[in-house]
């Protein structure tokens, strides 16, 4: 009975796989250094991330597995629901373990479910990729908030890097705290609390606006409410394609901005 | 705010909805010029409108004012209805500024026929022009060729758009004459053709070339009205098998016709015919990934596809001798042929036998739907119930067996509208 901490990362997740190798101590389970209560039973053991030792597990990895397995076992680390770290050992021994390879095997327990996370988390990449809605700063930034079910945000940068190459923008993470800010040469990740940045502060507040923003915003709601079809209407359908926790970030879900009060300004 | 702009964009987008086709998947169009978008790939559904239907581009008319007067068309000239057109400019804004905010992945632009099919199709290609070369726009182009608007403009449109349609109208050239006084096939044909031309020209020369101009990427679709006239859905699937064969089509949508229009020419009817245009999807489907054709899925003594259940199921009941098909062994053609199971699971299921002989319950753990398919396979030679049931039987279990029904269609109607491109 082996009880593993580390830092929560993915090369200290990696770092444990070659500790629990090198004193052949398997891990009954896995958790970050903070979470684990005093009192439980057995030994346990706290690992040091170590980048040479976690990379030396990553390279045995691509040696024996696709692009595509090496990539659902870095979303099953992003998956962070209850087990996922003894998920991610328990494949990456099956593949150290196994002769053949095991990609396919799906009559093994460990294989099947890394598959349906890999499926679940790149569902939630998907739906940011669709549903983040970015607002026009008046500097000329564009800033989107979201909440995913899993950290996505790493997975997303990509594509809306390669997207919005010409444009400076922020994705926030509210939930996890940290957001991704593309300046039109990289993207470095951001923590507001600890940087500060007033600019960004004022953003989430939502006080500096571009003049334009309400304008387009309402210009999409009326886009939204003139695509339907009436005679067509089937909402449970509509919710099954967009549950109802995705709303809160639709402009287009969002109450409609008042015409009236727009033709004063 | 300038509420022109919101009264144009409602009468435009209204005018532009029936069109159903909203595919933006297909593009290939990278962000290699640090310019604004990326179409590379499959398309994004942004939102769903309440009908369930995916919003992947700003679908609009350039204007909807027309000359002609096709019977099942809201903007035809003699319907009474508020008229509006965009500029140039307000159609390039609009689709940049939502663009960036992340709302769509492009323009399908479509229009009335304004002065004439030259004139109108002119300033189409002009937005896109000016969309991809002042605005290094790479995001998603379709635009709709205007009837009778020549080769050269056609042509020119390919250069910037990613996808080009005919819309073929009506399943029969008869039909077309009844209801579209003004339009004709080979009309409709001929450019279509033209487009097919250029596509494989396109393509023969970016072989020799790596700098020769794309045209249209995203190919050419077309879409038809179900149940404004009187073709049955053998007629359809016999027209749009011949059209994906001679025109190389991406697609042929169905638009199943919302009774707007009280013109005297058009059948009476109090709502659109839903459950018949998703049976044709599904047909569609079948013909496009799963192997079958057009005369297997309906033919002339049985014309209509069945509304209760899907048109793969259908040909399972009717075909009972092919049955059943043991998972370990058959071939993943046959598979494939199983009611309830899709492309994906017969992928899985071929790819796990290599590993170990499969059990239902593998299939289970797999995601395997077995409410249908497990009257049509055997695992291991094993049969997951006792009796041979007939085919009667097995259509009223599986209509009607514990609760299978509501989940079941709700589940066909879903994948029905899954974006594909
Ligand atoms: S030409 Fe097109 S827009 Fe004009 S009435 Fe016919 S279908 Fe409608």
């Amino acid at each position: 009975m082996y009880l593993y901490t580390y830092d929560g990362t993915f090369e200290g997740l990696l770092t444990v796989v070659f500790e629990a190798y090198e004193r052949k101590a398997w891990p009954v389970s896995i958790a970050r250094a903070y979470l684990v209560q005093p009192d439980m039973f057995g030994e346990s053991i706290t690992v040091v991330t170590d980048d040479q030792k976690a990379s030396r597990v990553w390279s045995g990895l691509q040696k024996k597995l696709s692009v595509e397995a090496q990539q659902a076992l870095y979303y099953a680390f992003l998956w962070e629901q209850k087990g996922y770290e003894m998920l991610v050992f328990d494949y990456i021994k099956l593949v150290f373990d196994s002769p053949v390879s095991i990609e396919g095997n799906y009559a093994a327990p460990c294989v099947l479910q890394l598959q349906q996370v890999h499926k679940q988390v790149h569902r939630e990449k998907h739906r940011m990729e669709a549903f983040v809605r970015f607002q026009k700063t008046s500097d000329g930034l564009y800033f989107a908030t979201i909440a995913p079910d899993f950290n996505v945000l790493p997975i997303v940068i990509n594509h809306f890097e390669k997207r919005y190459a010409d444009q400076r923008w922020v994705i926030y993470d509210l939930h996890r705290k940290y957001g991704a800010y593309y300046d039109l040469a990289s993207t470095l990740l951001i923590d507001l609390e600890e940087t500060g940045s007033k600019a960004l502060q004022a953003v989430l507040l939502g006080n500096v606006l571009d003049e334009e923003e309400d304008k387009y915003k309402q210009l999409w709601q009326v886009y939204f409410d003139h695509v339907n079809i009436p005679e067509r209407k089937n909402p449970k359908l509509h919710q099954r394609h967009m549950p109802k926790r995705y709303w809160k970030y639709l402009s287009e879900k969002q109450p409609k901005i008042d015409l009236k009060s727009e033709r004063l300004m | 705010m300038d509420s022109r702009i919101s009264d144009k964009l409602k009468i435009l987008a209204d005018a532009a909805k029936y069109d159903v086709s909203c595919s933006s998947s297909g593009g290939k169009r990278k962000n290699d010029n640090k310019g604004l978008g990326n179409s590379e790939g499959m398309g994004i559904c942004h939102s769903y409108t309440e009908d369930g239907r995916c919003v992947s581009l700003l679908k609009i008319l350039l204007t909807n004012y027309c000359i002609y007067d096709c019977a099942y068309c809201v903007t035809r000239k003699s319907n009474d209805v508020q008229r509006a057109a965009f500029t140039v400019q307000e159609v390039v804004d609009l689709t940049i500024n939502f663009y960036r905010r992340n709302y769509i992945e492009g323009l399908f632009l479509s229009s009335g026929i304004f002065k004439n099919a030259d004139y109108t199709m002119e300033r189409l290609v002009r937005i896109a022009k000016k969309l991809r070369q002042e605005q290094k726009f790479n995001g998603y182009i379709h635009l709709k060729t205007i009837p009778g608007a020549s080769e050269e403009l056609i042509k020119e449109a390919g250069l910037y758009a990613d996808r080009l349609s005919v819309n073929i109208e009506l399943p029969s050239e008869q039909s077309l004459k009844q209801l579209a006084p003004e339009k004709n096939y080979t009309e409709i044909l001929l450019p279509m053709d033209n487009i097919k031309q250029q596509l494989v020209q396109a393509k023969e020369e970016s072989k020799l070339f790596k700098s020769a101009p794309v045209f249209a990427p995203a190919g050419q679709s077309t879409q038809l009205i179900v149940g404004a006239s009187a073709e049955n859905d053998h007629q359809i699937l016999q027209l749009s098998s011949g059209l994906y064969k001679d025109y190389n089509l991406k697609r042929v949508y169905y638009s199943g016709y919302v009774p707007i229009s009280s013109d005297s020419r058009l059948p009476i009817i109090t709502g659109p015919p839903i459950i018949r245009e998703n049976r044709i999807y599904q047909a569609d489907w079948l013909m496009r990934f799963y192997g079958f054709s057009a005369s297997e899925i309906v033919d002339e003594k049985q014309p209509n596809l069945d509304l209760e259940i899907d048109p793969k199921l259908a040909w399972a009941l009717r075909n009972r001798y092919m049955f059943p098909v043991e998972i370990n062994t058959a071939d993943y053609e046959l598979i494939l042929r199983v009611p309830g199971i899709g492309v994906k699971s017969a992928k899985k299921i071929v790819s796990a036998r290599r590993f170990a002989q499969l059990s239902f319950e593998h299939l289970r753990q797999m995601g395997v739907v077995l409410k249908r398919a497990k009257y049509f396979i055997t695992c291991q030679a094993k049969s997951l119930h006792r009796h041979d049931f007939d085919s009667q039987v097995i259509r009223r279990k599986i209509l009607f067996g514990d609760g299978a029904v509501r989940s079941s269609l709700l589940t066909q109607q879903l994948d029905l509208f899954r974006q594909v491109g």
